[in-house]
Order: C-alpha cells, then sequence, then structure tokens
C-alpha cells in the first residue's frame, strides 16, 4: 500500500486525464499520503461481513417498457461543442 | 428588509398583500449587488428572470392563489450550480461544462416551482462538489460572510453563504460527506441532509450515487421543515428514490421533547475538536436535558474507519460518473489526433487538481487486481459502519454531535494539503454511509474571532420528524439563528 505503489501515468491513462510532469510528481505524492490512511481499513476483520452497494437496499425497480415523452433532439444536442446534421462530430474513428 | 426574513415570516407579508413578490425579490438582488462582490457566494444571477417570475407570482396572488396550496408562492429560491435549471447555466463550479444551458428542470425544481417559488441565481461551490471549503471552484473562492478571510465551508460553501448573508430567503444544496451540514455550521444557518432516497436526484448532477443527496438551507427550522416537505417524495424518473409517504414536517414541530432519547457518541470527543466548539456542544447537551430529554453515552465503534471508507467509495462512484464529460457531447472541447487524445487532453484541461486527485484515486481502487483490496473491503466496512447506526438507533431517537471540528478556517490553511482537509469532514460523512438523515443548526459561537458552530443531529432513516423536532424545540429556546453576521445587516 506504499505510495511508490501507484503507477501514476497507468491510472492517469486509465482514467482518461493527461497530466503535466509537475502534476504527475505532486499527484503521486499527495496519493501516497491517502492510500496510506485508507490502508487503516487492514487493521478490520470483513469475513463475512455483506458489502453495502446502497444503504436502501431496493431491488429491481422497473417500469413499463413503453415509449413516453423525451427531449427534443434538437435540444438535446443543444451543448454539442460540434455538430452537423444532428450529429456529434468526432475526430475519425475507422481508417 | 424583506431579504432578511425567513420563509414563514415573507409568506406572512405576501398573504397579507403588505407586500408584492417583485419586492421580495428586488430585495435580494439589492443585497446581492450590496455584498455579494465581497462575499461571491453566487456564479452568476439572471435578475431579468427572477423579476419576471415575480411578475407572474404576483398576478397569481391577486387572483386568489395562497400559502396554504403553494407554500412557497413568491419566496426567493437560490440554488447550487449542480442542479438543472431550465435555460440557465450549469457548470457544477467547474471549467469543464464550458457554456451549458440546462435544456430542463430538475425534478426538485419542478417541484419548488410548483410550490410557487421563485427560484434564482447559480451558487458557488467546490468543483463537483468535491471539497470541504468552496475554494476548489473555477469561479473563484467564497468567503465566510462572518469574516471574510475565512472559508464559509463546502462543498456547499455559496448556498450557505447566500442564506447567512441574507442574499436569498433559502437555497438548495448537496450532500455527499458532509456538503450540506459543514458549510451550514460554518456559516451559521440550518442545514438538513435528508435520508437517503427521501429526495429525487433527478437533474442532479452526480458525484456519488450511493451517497448523494439533495437539501435545504433555510434561516431557521420552520423553513427547514417546509422546504423538506416540498422537496422530498418518490420520482419515476430516480430509481433511487423510495416510494416512503412525505408527512407534513412542519406539524411535527412544536412538540414536546421530554422523554426522548439522545445518545452521545463517545468516539466523536476526538483530540483536534476544538475547545470553543465542545463548549458549545456540550452546553447544548445539557439544554436538551434541561429541556427533558434523556442524554446517554453511545458507541459507534468503527468512527475511525469512515473517513478511508467515504474516500474509496465516493471516489470509486465519481471515477464512473464523471467519465461523461469527455468532450464529445457537452461543454469543453479540446481538439486531439484521435477520441483518445481529445478525451486526456479535454479532461485535462477542464477538471481542476482535486476533481482530478479524485479521478485518479478513484479509478485506482477500481483497477485490476485492487479491486477487493479498497473498493470491496470499503464496501464491507460501510456494512460495519452502517450497523453501528442502526444499532444505536434502537437505544436512542437521535444522535447528538459537532457538526465540524473547528469552527470556519483560514482561506489556504488546508488547501495543500487534501488528507488534512479530508479529516475535517470525521462528524459527517458516517451519516452518508449510513444513508441515515442529519440536520445542523447553529449552537453558539467562537469568541475571537466571532464565528458560528454547528450542532449535529442524526437520525433513523425516514426520521427527519424526529430531528426536526428536536432541532426546533432548541431552537425555540436558544435562538442562535437570530445572530446575523455584520457585513450583512
Amino acid at each position: 500500500m506504499a505510495a511508490a505503489e501507484i503507477d501514476i501515468k497507468y491510472v492517469a491513462h486509465l482514467a482518461r486525464i493527461s497530466l503535466s510532469p509537475d502534476e504527475e510528481k505532486k499527484l503521486a505524492a499527495q496519493l501516497g499520503h491517502i492510500l496510506d490512511h485508507i490502508g487503516k481499513l487492514n487493521e478490520l476483520d470483513v469475513t463475512n461481513v455483506e458489502p453495502t452497494a446502497h444503504a436502501v437496499p431496493m431491488v429491481n425497480v422497473t417500469r413499463a417498457d413503453e415509449i413516453r415523452p423525451s427531449l427534443p433532439h434538437d435540444e438535446a444536442m443543444h451543448n454539442a461543442p460540434k455538430q452537423a446534421n444532428g450529429l456529434f462530430i468526432v475526430p475519425k474513428i475507422v481508417e | 428588509m424583506l431579504n432578511q426574513l425567513t420563509i414563514s415570516g415573507l409568506a406572512a407579508k405576501l398573504s397579507k398583500r403588505e407586500i408584492s413578490a417583485r419586492e421580495a425579490v428586488q430585495s435580494c438582488l439589492d443585497q446581492i449587488a450590496r455584498v455579494d462582490g465581497k462575499i461571491h457566494a453566487f456564479i452568476s444571477h439572471d435578475s431579468a428572470d427572477a423579476l419576471a417570475q415575480a411578475e407572474i407570482v404576483d398576478k397569481e396572488i391577486s387572483s386568489g392563489a395562497t400559502h396554504a396550496e403553494k407554500p412557497l408562492l413568491g419566496i426567493p429560491i437560490a440554488i447550487k450550480d449542480v442542479l438543472a435549471v431550465k435555460n440557465q447555466p450549469l457548470n457544477c463550479g467547474s471549467k469543464i461544462l464550458g457554456k451549458f444551458i440546462s435544456p430542463y428542470d430538475a425534478t426538485v425544481i419542478e417541484k419548488l416551482r410548483a410550490a410557487g417559488a421563485i427560484i434564482f441565481g447559480r451558487l458557488n461551490m467546490d468543483e463537483f462538489a468535491m471539497g470541504s471549503s468552496t475554494e476548489n471552484s473555477a469561479f473563484g473562492v467564497t468567503k465566510n460572510p462572518w469574516d471574510i478571510s475565512r472559508i464559509p465551508g463546502g462543498s456547499s460553501g455559496g448556498s450557505a453563504a447566500a442564506v447567512a448573508a441574507d442574499e436569498c430567503i433559502a437555497s438548495l444544496g448537496t450532500d455527499t460527506g458532509g456538503s450540506i451540514r459543514q458549510p451550514a455550521a460554518l456559516c451559521g444557518c440550518v442545514g438538513l441532509k435528508p435520508t437517503y432516497g427521501r429526495v429525487s436526484r433527478y437533474g442532479l448532477v452526480a458525484f456519488a450515487s450511493s451517497l448523494d443527496q439533495i437539501g435545504p438551507f433555510t434561516k431557521d427550522v420552520r423553513d427547514s421543515a417546509t422546504l423538506l416537505g416540498v422537496l422530498s417524495g418518490v420520482d419515476p424518473r430516480d430509481s433511487t428514490s423510495v416510494p416512503q409517504p412525505v408527512p407534513n414536517y412542519a406539524a411535527a414541530l412544536g412538540g414536546k421533547i421530554k422523554g426522548l432519547k439522545l445518545g452521545l457518541p463517545k468516539e466523536y470527543m476526538i483530540g483536534g475538536l476544538d475547545a470553543e466548539v465542545k463548549a458549545a456542544v456540550d452546553a447544548a447537551v445539557e439544554k436538551f436535558e434541561e429541556l427533558g430529554a434523556e442524554v446517554v453515552e453511545i458507541s459507534l465503534p468503527h468512527t475511525e474507519y469512515a473517513v478511508a471508507t467515504y474516500y474509496i467509495i465516493a471516489t470509486a462512484e465519481a471515477s464512473a460518473n464523471l467519465a461523461r464529460f469527455d468532450g464529445i457531447r457537452y461543454g469543453l472541447r479540446v481538439d486531439g489526433k484521435d477520441t483518445a487524445e481529445l478525451y486526456s487532453k479535454t479532461r485535462g484541461a477542464g477538471f481542476g487538481d482535486e476533481v482530478k486527485r479524485r479521478i485518479i484515486l478513484g479509478t485506482y481502487v477500481l483497477s485490476s487486481g485492487y479491486y477487493d483490496a479498497y473498493y470491496l473491503r470499503a464496501q464491507k466496512v460501510r456494512t460495519l459502519i452502517r450497523n453501528d447506526f442502526l444499532k444505536a438507533f434502537e437505544k436512542v431517537d437521535a444522535i447528538v454531535t459537532p457538526t465540524s471540528p473547528t469552527a470556519a478556517f483560514k482561506i489556504g490553511e488546508k488547501s495543500d494539503d487534501p488528507l488534512q482537509m479530508y479529516l475535517s469532514d470525521i462528524f459527517t460523512i458516517s451519516c452518508n454511509l449510513a444513508g441515515i438523515c442529519g440536520i445542523s443548526i447553529p449552537c453558539g459561537f467562537t469568541k475571537s474571532p466571532k464565528l458560528p458552530i454547528g450542532l449535529q443531529l442524526l437520525g433513523r432513516p425516514f426520521g427527519e420528524e424526529t430531528i426536526l423536532r428536536i432541532a426546533h424545540t432548541y431552537e425555540q429556546n436558544m435562538p442562535w439563528c437570530k445572530e446575523k453576521p455584520p457585513l450583512a445587516a
């Protein structure tokens, strides 16, 4: 759990966040401290303890599969940084 | 001045037609013009839109609409910049949303409108609600109205400062680990975090979905009850909202607290708890006893693990929730040679330090090889923390604690040490992990400088009536809420 264990470049890549070398250095040190504190949880025996995903246990919240009113297409596109013909423009993915 | 009134005070004047809604709104706008340059509670506000809403309300009142049917008729309420208000900006205190304009109203906004409220302003906050000081906003720091060299708390710092400085009558905030209760305590107002599932989150930009709740900031406990009643209820658009009947919270006030049992967790009397805060909380406990409540010591043995548990679960959920800010569909875009580079550059440029730190921590604890050691273990410890509370509530009706270990600290004091900042949330975080409800009310002041101190009452799941009743009884006897920061007067 020591600070050295976090491969900041790799994790930043997984998170799709570009970092400057200075940011990498600073974050690695800060995350090291935080992970040291988090290591405290290893003091506890959690054998046979069920994990809690949500505080209010609710299961199978369903609704009828039917068409309901939704945001009109042009309003949904309104905040797009780049668009044309009602579509989002992105860099070329397939050659 | 009208802007200084409570919801109930202003509603009484509007009902009697002593004043108009337009005058009420104008009074808040005047106060913003007068003091917000010093406090910076608002990122922006749309005066013309607020006045236009007021005109409509004034017409409704003159054609017979009443506060019995619309409890918030003509009440100006300001909104944290994380909730969608149709045709208004939504930035979450971040650069990454660019010039985003909300295409729809959040459910809580629909409910406020249906109750007659006038919705105005975008209140400053820590970016994506990550922080305890409102220093992590791309739009500048909000200052504490009691001392502008100090932080207002966070993440809903703008919501607390605006209410404390009488720039609005009430406001909405959100609470993931204390982001309503802690700034309410530090600014001297009333802040309530409802039980998980009590209030719909449709239209709230998600931070940590198993912890987030929306709640009110008000000038007194009665207003908190009124606003909670409006906000609560199941919503088909939020599958985590719970189909639990909504009681008349205001009707629960005024009852006796004689015979109620209050628990004082021994684990909360930690080193690091400021002496003046401790003295104020001790005095409040004595007051409760004097009013007939029985106070007993209880134990919440897993308290010391709450901060670590929270910073695994909240960051893991945030890393997933904030994946949507990728520069494709809305907000900021920084171009790249392919989509992967576009995502990374956009997120590198758009997110601030604290958000990057938390997304990276959350990504790490969920990554292959670490999931069991961190995330799964944290979810199991969460069960232990929740069980501590459920066990305690078998013996007591509510739990009394300080809201924050200290009064407001200086701007910049903790901003370079994220772990110290996280540890200052020690008293508020467990409530979110356990999914219970909590309220912070003023319980005194430090001597020099004079800064508000907050008392926290924690209640059973869906036990808001009980904590509101206890808080109200205390407030009737100890009306700290009447004290205003000199800057606002």
